[in-house]
């Protein structure tokens, strides 16, 4: 973990596609990092599951991804890029129920066409950008105090 | 209702945690879908789900549930259990299926996770 300054920390994590064996470890690292430093728990499981669903997309659809958490006196960031197939239709995609998922993904629990529509939910601010046949970037803000959340 | 009465319930059997089966449980929701779970888990739900892979327990322990109850006696793989041990997280199994599970503890005043409960 960084600490940029007094108030501002920041951690790097790289996760492999394809690996469902570790699928979900950055996650339950990123929940764990928010309980020791004593941010409200709501906000934890919010920040939580915005980052599963995230990091199950970078495994399940990507090569490879790098989720990067940064944390501010106001505000919980997570940022991810990926290599991969990207998407080709973002409007589509967001909505619930859209899904390309395999066979393999359904079978893991996954891939019922709910985790982007469930990272925006969770977020007060999300952005999405994609290149189809280079990857995918998520921008997801949590504001940590009352002003400015949804 | 605790834990116990829940296992007890179900008929199940302790996986693990045979030390948290006083556990306070208050609703419960059932899914094998973990997107599902990641949408409309809340924390301190009992899961139930016939998904027996490690994504359970990671899912069930990333909303903070307090125990899964896997159905239609499916026990989890051996990285689930390790997970739910390192997480401290109960893991019980019963042998009746989803609908028959859920059935049996919404009717003995186990509410859903939108808080409805049985008529008394």
């Amino acid at each position: 973990m960084t600490m940029n300054n007094e108030n501002e920390l920041s951690q790097r994590f790289e996760i492999v596609g394809g690996d469902f064996s570790k699928a979900g470890k950055t996650s339950t690292s990123i929940k764990e990092i928010l309980q020791e430093i004593g941010i409200d728990s709501s906000i934890v499981v919010r920040a939580a599951i915005a980052s599963y669903e995230a990091e199950m997309n970078v495994v399940m659809y990507a090569q490879r991804g790098v989720l990067t958490l940064n944390i501010t006196p106001m505000k919980l960031h997570l940022k991810l890029d990926d290599e991969g197939p990207g998407i080709e239709d973002i409007d589509t995609a967001m909505q619930e129920g859209f899904s390309t998922a395999t066979e393999e993904m359904r079978e893991m629990g996954f891939g019922a066409g709910m985790g982007l529509p469930n990272i925006k939910k969770n977020a007060d601010k999300f952005e999405i950008s994609s290149t189809p046949g280079q990857g995918t970037s998520l921008r997801i803000t949590i504001c940590l105090d009352k002003k400015g959340r949804k | 209702m605790t834990l116990k009465e829940i296992k007890e319930l179900l008929q199940a059997e302790v996986v693990y945690g045979d030390d948290c089966l006083d556990l306070e449980i208050k609703f419960a929701g059932g899914s094998d879908l973990m997107s599902d779970v990641l949408a409309f888990g809340k924390p301190g739900i009992l899961l139930l789900t016939g998904l027996s892979n490690a994504q359970s327990v990671r899912t069930a322990n990333i909303i903070d549930a307090k125990a899964i109850v896997y159905v239609r006696g499916k026990k989890p793989d051996k990285m689930g259990i390790e997970l739910a041990k390192e997480k401290g997280l109960p893991l019980l199994s019963t042998k009746f299926m989803m609908y028959t599970a859920c059935g049996l503890l919404f009717s003995h005043g186990l509410p859903g996770v939108s808080g409805l409960a049985p008529k008394k």
